[in-house]
């Protein structure tokens, strides 16, 4: 099965990626190749096996639910592209 | 005396006799970057000022103290990946070409509080994603031994800048050989150690399930003092194991007498390069001569690690890289709502192996699609996993090549990305499994190109690793050789 333009325009909209109509094309032919590569995986029958969770021994990390970091307003909206006052400004989110 | 070119081991003692000062020694490291960068690229912020402070602190220290901590004045280079407190932290990317943390990661405090100097941060391919830091969104790093091939990656510029002597080591993160495979084109000495062995903390993501941060350096005597240094359990980070470290320089014993080694049949197959495999072959009968006994043995999955590792890479990057969306902190581009802010944000801001990764992540785990690339890839995850583990019910490590051949030219697979990916295919398994594995060198090409060895180990054993790289290195000295710049 080829994987379509279209295809690789729905991706692109669910990984909120905008794609120039170059981009497009070479990514439907790159990831048609890399997937058909992947079909590799189908010549192993994997019905009985457990999938992969964890490398090693892991146990639940449980601590204490207290306040370790004091919020720091100015740190936090060093990085802000736009902010205003104490809050981060963003396009509107509700139509 | 030429300063850059020592150990830390080396730096370290004679800082402690005040055969020279720490400032002194981090001047040296600055004109070295001065005098060969041009060339290599290996840096793509420089913490001169800061360093000098450092370096003045621990001449203070060293003046007045005597309970010093472990790598106390000495030049220490830190992947671009690291978050470092009021350091721009780009990790090679234009979306974050500004960014400026407001903490260290747990790493670069532990290095902190061993004394380190922090000379600056190195280049790598953007978000750690390639195998020849040709992806880093500024510029490509070149490879101290011929300046016409790429220094592998992704931590690219970290192995060329120990090479080069633009510092006595550094830190870089691996998630399917980011540390081991630019180790071997280098010439340099990298450790990738046991999953959770290493606090991720801070780290800037990309495989959430096996990025792992290690030592990059001239010797294994170093890697085994950076490893101590950066190692532990991290509340901050659920995944970071609570075992207690090794002091891993008691294990540096020389001795290899009765060690097991295992050789997979499957790493020596057609398509790599014989000044490799030859070089590979020989390192596994000098350790038979000085005791060690070699067996044959087979890790059947390992043909398919590369199709797992680039679905379940790929789809913990997705995710992971859902973040970038110009909201709280990075680029943000200027468009009329808020989805079209989105996606011209990351259209702007990411570059296309970036883009192709997390193309390739979402649709893996996308409706209709999940079962048959995440969920297999995990299930074959599993076999590959479990052939590790009956090998090493046999033996005590596995000796492979790094890499399938030496340092590639500049360009010559940036146009195939499967290409490019096929690279990794002898480091991408142990990632996988968790395990921990060391590069070293071991050998070099008729061009004059250094050949990396790969040692795996059992999880959490990283001290036979270091024993038995360590051991290698005080019989053939290949370490010792440098590039003329």
């Amino acid at each position: 099965m080829k994987l379509t333009r279209e295809e690789v325009q729905r991706v692109a909209m669910l990984a909120r990626i905008r794609l120039s109509p170059e981009e497009e094309a070479a990514l439907t032919e790159q990831l048609d190749h890399i997937l058909r590569y992947m079909e590799k995986l189908n010549e192993l029958d994997t019905s009985a096996i457990a999938p992969f969770t964890h490398a090693v021994e892991m146990v639940n990390a449980f601590r204490e639910d207290e306040v370790t970091n004091q919020p720091n307003i100015d740190a936090l909206l060093a990085n802000a592209p736009e902010k205003d006052g104490t809050f981060f400004r963003v396009p509107k989110i509700i139509e | 005396m030429n300063l850059p070119a020592l150990t830390v081991h080396e730096a370290k003692e004679m800082l402690r006799k005040r055969e020279f000062s720490s400032q002194q020694l981090t001047e040296a490291i600055f004109s070295r970057i001065e005098a060969t960068d041009d060339k290599i690229h290996a840096y793509i912020t420089l913490c001169r000022d800061a360093a000098v402070e450092q370096a003045k602190d621990a001449d203070e220290r060293l003046r007045k103290e005597s309970n010093l901590p472990p790598l106390l004045g000495v030049p220490i280079g830190i992947k671009d990946n690291f978050l470092t407190r009021g350091v721009r932290t780009t990790c090679a990317s234009k979306i974050l070409q500004n960014f400026i943390p407001p903490y260290d990661a747990t790493a670069v405090k532990k290095l902190r509080a061993a004394g380190a100097v922090f000379t600056g941060k190195t280049n790598l391919d953007e978000f750690a994603m390639g195998s020849s830091a040709e992806n880093s969104a500024f510029f490509p790093t070149r490879n101290p031994w011929n300046t016409a091939r790429v220094p592998g990656g992704s931590s690219g510029g970290s192995a060329a800048a120990v090479a080069a002597d633009q510092c006595l080591a550094a830190v870089g993160t691996d998630t399917g050989g980011s540390i081991r495979q630019p180790a071997a084109c280098c010439g340099v000495v990298g450790l990738k150690p046991t999953y959770g062995r290493v606090s991720r903390y801070g780290i800037i993501a990309f495989a959430s399930s096996m990025d792992q941060v290690g030592p990059m350096s001239k010797d294994t005597r170093d890697c085994a003092l950076l490893l101590e240094a950066v190692a532990g359990y991290d509340s901050a980070d659920s995944t970071s194991v609570k075992l207690a470290v090794p002091h891993y320089i008691d294990a540096l014993t020389g001795d290899v007498r009765g060690l097991r080694i295992g050789i997979p049949k499957e790493y020596f197959v057609s398509g790599m390069q014989p000044e490799v495999e030859n070089a590979v072959r020989q390192a596994i009968s000098v350790l038979e001569k000085n005791g060690a006994i070699a067996e044959d043995i087979s890790l059947p999955h390992t043909e398919y690690a590369i199709a797992v590792y680039y679905i379940v890479a790929t789809a913990e990057a997705s995710s992971n890289l859902a973040r970038y969306d110009g909201m709280r902190y990075g680029h943000r581009a200027r468009a009329k709502d808020l989805t079209e802010t989105y996606m011209q944000t990351r259209q702007e801001g990411l570059g296309p192996e970036v883009k192709r990764r997390i193309m390739l992540g979402t649709y893996v785990l996308s409706a209709g699609y999940y079962d048959a690339y995440y969920l297999k890839a995990q299930q074959v995850r599993s076999l590959i996993k479990k052939d590790f583990d009956e090998a090493f019910q046999r033996c005590d490590i596995i000796v492979t090549p790094t890499a399938p051949t030496t340092a590639f030219k500049i360009g010559e697979k940036t146009q195939d990305p499967l290409q490019m990916y096929l690279s990794d295919i002898y480091t991408i398994s142990i990632n996988l499994a968790g395990l921990p594995a060391i590069s070293l060198p071991c050998g070099f090409d008729s061009h004059g190109l250094p050949i990396g060895l790969q040692i795996i180990g059992k999880h959490f054993d990283e001290s036979t690793l270091l024993r038995v790289a360590d051991a290698y290195e005080q019989i053939t000295k290949w370490h010792k050789r440098k590039p003329t710049l």
